[in-house]
């Protein structure tokens, strides 16, 4: 038994953080969530140049054919430098998708162009987790009708891959007629959502399998925002550290107050499991796909309790300075704001968990 | 135990709710997060000081509506207006902790002066405590003022001051004598903003606006009567302006209000095919915090009895901050989950709900868990005074401990 990271996969992990450090210091974050389109060319093309645009696309498509759990630690490197950049939905989910459920013919279209990042498909799956505001998208005759709310990695996208009401999967283009896209506005800047409204517009289907694709999706994209909050969390205690140790009050050091200490141990203590959980869950959704919407939901669920108990405790750790812009600790605070919300809060989750053991019927 | 106000207060109350019903249309939005009130919000307030349903103990010779004190009929009025959801009277830190800290300390010139424009609304204050180097640690502040030509003269920077680019005034705590003892050596002086030699730089916070500033003082000169208490008394004055701050920031009708909105939104909420109420585990939450809130709310009024039978707060009072700003904290949490994904919407965006409020409460109230006295600091305050616990002794000193963090081994991104 080894449970860990490979060398390669260790690799991968100093790679992405070395090129996340000089390409996307938080003075970029700020520059670019202060515009009206945050999102990052630059830090994108040096996430193009590691090749990650195609780490999930298969070899025979011109990707590197790699597993969940190399994408989620390319999402902690991501969360840890809070970079406005596409990648759920973009570089994990749209792969994924046309990998398991596309045509040949979509296969050969989408993905050389997914890797060599020349397009970019966003993913709107939420109605198959929760219904808000009525919304929803029926299919009928090779068009589709309604509303999907969140497609994740809205800005930019090229096409989006859209679940009707039964869970079944469709590309349409973004500039498709009877499609009006509209940007949403979130708490975290450094990510893109929008909704899409469907007036009878065309679209191609994915192969229709019950669902199994969907899910896979939902248990995808949990991963990689349970591995995101991993990253954000990670730099919010750091900096709760390095705080508490040059900061002083009553001439000491506050991290000498046992108050201030146990705050910075206790966001570890329940920090560092998850780190495990995430691990073991990606790795399940290749190696043990019978566990992977399930783990995927512990890892979900589990990583948004812990890290919005980071997210503040960090900020409380850093006092009025914590609350401020000045030190930016907030870009961290609502990152994790935003994992914890997207593709199910914990509740939700949890519930869906309790269905997957059959101990509840289905919501 | 006796929970019936009496006969007289019914009558009261009868009153009150009147008013309520024939003036409610006249009120303020109870959104309205200005620093400055608006005209409507100053009319409203001027509207219930004529009525005396605020400023209502405060001497009519200071522009209050100068009724025997009755803590009674204050909490009527507070549960009716609670009750109709109709904003009571403003709360700001001029009139919630400047003017009681005057009422009880200030010289009679000064109470004359400050209080009636700061009650109607048109005078708004501002607190220079903190300051770079002095947060939990206030009695290490800095700026100072020194005497020349019967003028104190100011220099230092203040940090975190809520609304001081809108104020008009300050009441500021600077040291007047360097050699005297950490605490001994500090005033607590008034004076406007306009003075030559002050620069306010807002501060930017999570919340994306710009609710605190820095304030800088260069050769500030302020007339030597504008001082509350004596010379080397400001950090006991200062005691009492922070202690009437804890009991705004705990104010019990707050968070019911709060909770109020929050019970709204959970019925109103679509999740699937019915409502977020309709959740069992959204509701057990629900149901949760508002035990919490009710026992907040009877928290209070057991302070009330002990403060009408003259008996101090005691353990009651000692918590009311860390557990009422938590509490708050909680109930906006609450909301967020509720939403779902509907929950992260902000600067404005379409679908957004309550323009935003709950995504800014939820980070705003994480601000009133540390301002005004950190948790930390409020748990310090309870175990030492409330429960008597040994102090911490004076551990580490700097240099010592800026040693033990050099040799310790970074513990850095999460090793294979
Ligand atoms: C929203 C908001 C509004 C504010 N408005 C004003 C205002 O209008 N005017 C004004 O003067 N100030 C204002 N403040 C400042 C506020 O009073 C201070 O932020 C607060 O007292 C904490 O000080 P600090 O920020 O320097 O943090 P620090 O004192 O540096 O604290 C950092 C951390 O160390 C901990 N710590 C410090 N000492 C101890 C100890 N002895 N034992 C255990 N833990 C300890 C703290 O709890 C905290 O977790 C405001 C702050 C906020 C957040």
């Amino acid at each position: 038994m080894d449970f860990g990271l490979s060398q390669d996969q260790q690799m991968l992990r100093d790679a992405v953080a070395r090129c996340l450090a000089d390409t996307c210091p938080l003075e970029h974050v700020r520059e670019c969530t202060e515009r009206d389109n945050p999102l990052s060319d630059k830090v994108l093309r040096a996430v193009q140049d590691l090749g990650i645009p195609g780490m999930l696309v298969p070899e025979e498509h011109g990707g590197l054919g790699m597993t969940l759990l190399d994408a989620a630690i390319v999402a902690e490197q991501l969360a840890y430098a809070v970079a406005p950049v596409p990648f759920l939905a973009s570089h994990v989910l749209s792969p994924i998708a046309l990998s398991e459920a596309g045509s040949e013919e979509q296969k050969a279209h989408w993905l050389p162009k997914i890797a060599s990042g020349e397009a970019r498909i966003g993913v709107a799956i939420s109605e198959t987790i929760e219904v808000r505001d009525g919304a929803g998208v029926s299919s009928a005759a090779g068009k589709l009708n309604g509303t999907a709310l969140f497609a994740l990695d809205f800005e930019g996208a090229d096409a989006f891959i859209v679940a009707d009401s039964g869970g079944r999967l469709h590309l349409v283009g973004a500039k498709a007629s009877g499609l009006k896209a509209i940007a949403l506005t979130t708490i975290d800047r450094t990510r893109s959502v929008g909704e899409l409204r469907f007036d009878g517009a065309e679209a191609e289907p994915l192969a229709d399998d019950g669902g199994a694709t969907v899910a896979r999706l939902r248990a995808a994209g949990r991963l990689i925002l349970a591995a995101d909050s991993l990253g954000a969390g990670q730099a919010m205690i750091e900096k709760a550290v390095d705080y508490a140790g040059q900061r002083e009050q009553f001439g000491r050091l506050i991290g000498s107050f046992q108050a201030v200490k146990h705050m910075c141990a206790e966001m570890a203590a329940r920090h560092e499991p998850c780190r495990s959980l995430v691990w073991y869950a990606a790795h399940a959704f290749d190696a043990i796909p019978t566990e992977a919407s399930l783990v995927a939901c512990h890892a979900k669920s589990h990583t948004g309790e812990v890290h919005r108990f980071v997210a503040r405790t960090s900020t409380e750790v850093h006092g009025g300075m914590g609350f401020t812009d000045l030190i930016g600790l907030h870009y961290w605070f609502k990152r994790i704001g935003f994992d914890r919300q997207v593709l199910g809060g914990p509740e939700t989750v949890r519930a869906e968990a309790a269905a997957l053991q059959g101990w509840i019927k289905a919501a | 135990m006796d929970l019936e106000y009496g006969p007289e207060y019914d009558v009261f109350r009868k009153q009150v709710r009147a008013f309520i019903e024939a003036h409610s249309h006249l009120a303020p939005p109870s959104s309205d997060r200005a620093a400055r009130p608006s005209s409507k919000a100053v009319e409203w307030q001027k509207l219930l000081i004529e009525h005396g349903y605020t400023a209502r103990t405060i001497p009519q010779e200071y522009g209050g509506y100068g009724a025997e004190p009755d803590i009674l009929q204050s909490r009527i009025i507070a549960e009716e207006f609670a009750r109709a959801r109709v904003p009571g009277g403003l709360s700001n830190q001029g009139i919630s902790m400047f003017v009681p800290t005057l009422l009880e300390l200030g010289t009679e010139e000064q109470k004359r002066r400050w209080i009636e424009p700061t009650l109607k609304g048109d005078v708004v204050w501002c607190q220079g405590y903190s300051e770079p180097g002095a947060g939990s640690d206030l009695a290490n502040l800095k700026t100072s003022a020194h005497i020349e030509n019967d003028e104190f003269v100011v220099n230092g920077q203040k940090i975190w001051t809520s609304t001081a680019k809108q104020a008009d005034m300050i009441f500021c705590l600077v040291r007047t004598e360097p050699d005297a003892p950490k605490h001994g050596g500090i005033s607590y002086l008034i004076f406007s903003m306009d003075t030559p030699g002050i620069e306010v730089r807002p501060l930017k916070t999570m919340t994306g606006h710009a609710e605190f500033n820095e304030v800088f003082f260069t050769d500030v000169r302020v007339p030597m009567h504008q001082i509350v208490g004596q010379r080397g008394q400001g950090w006991f004055v200062a005691n009492a302006t922070l202690g009437h701050e804890r009991g705004m920031l705990g104010d019990p009708d707050a968070l019911e209000n709060r909770l109020q909105a929050l019970i709204v939104l959970m019925q109103e909420e679509r999740l699937g095919q019915g409502r977020a109420i309709d959740n069992p585990v959204l509701r057990d939450r629900l149901v949760a915090l508002q035990a919490e809130v009710a026992a907040m709310k009877y928290n209070g009024m057991r302070i009330l009895s002990n403060s009408l039978r003259g008996e101090p707060g005691g353990m009651a009072k000692l918590i009311v901050k860390l557990q009422s700003c938590e509490l708050a904290h909680q109930i906006s949490a609450l909301a967020i989950d509720a939403m779902g994904e509907l929950g992260i919407l902000y600067h404005h965006s379409p679908r957004e709900r309550e323009g935003g409020a709950w995504q800014w409460n939820y980070m705003f109230q994480l601000g009133l868990i540390i301002g005004g006295g950190t948790a930390q600091i409020q748990k310090n305050i309870i175990a030492e005074r409330g429960l008597e616990m040994p102090r911490e002794p004076k551990l580490a000193k700097i240099s010592d401990a800026a040693k033990a963090t050099a040799d310790m081994p970074r513990h850095k991104q999460g090793s294979a």
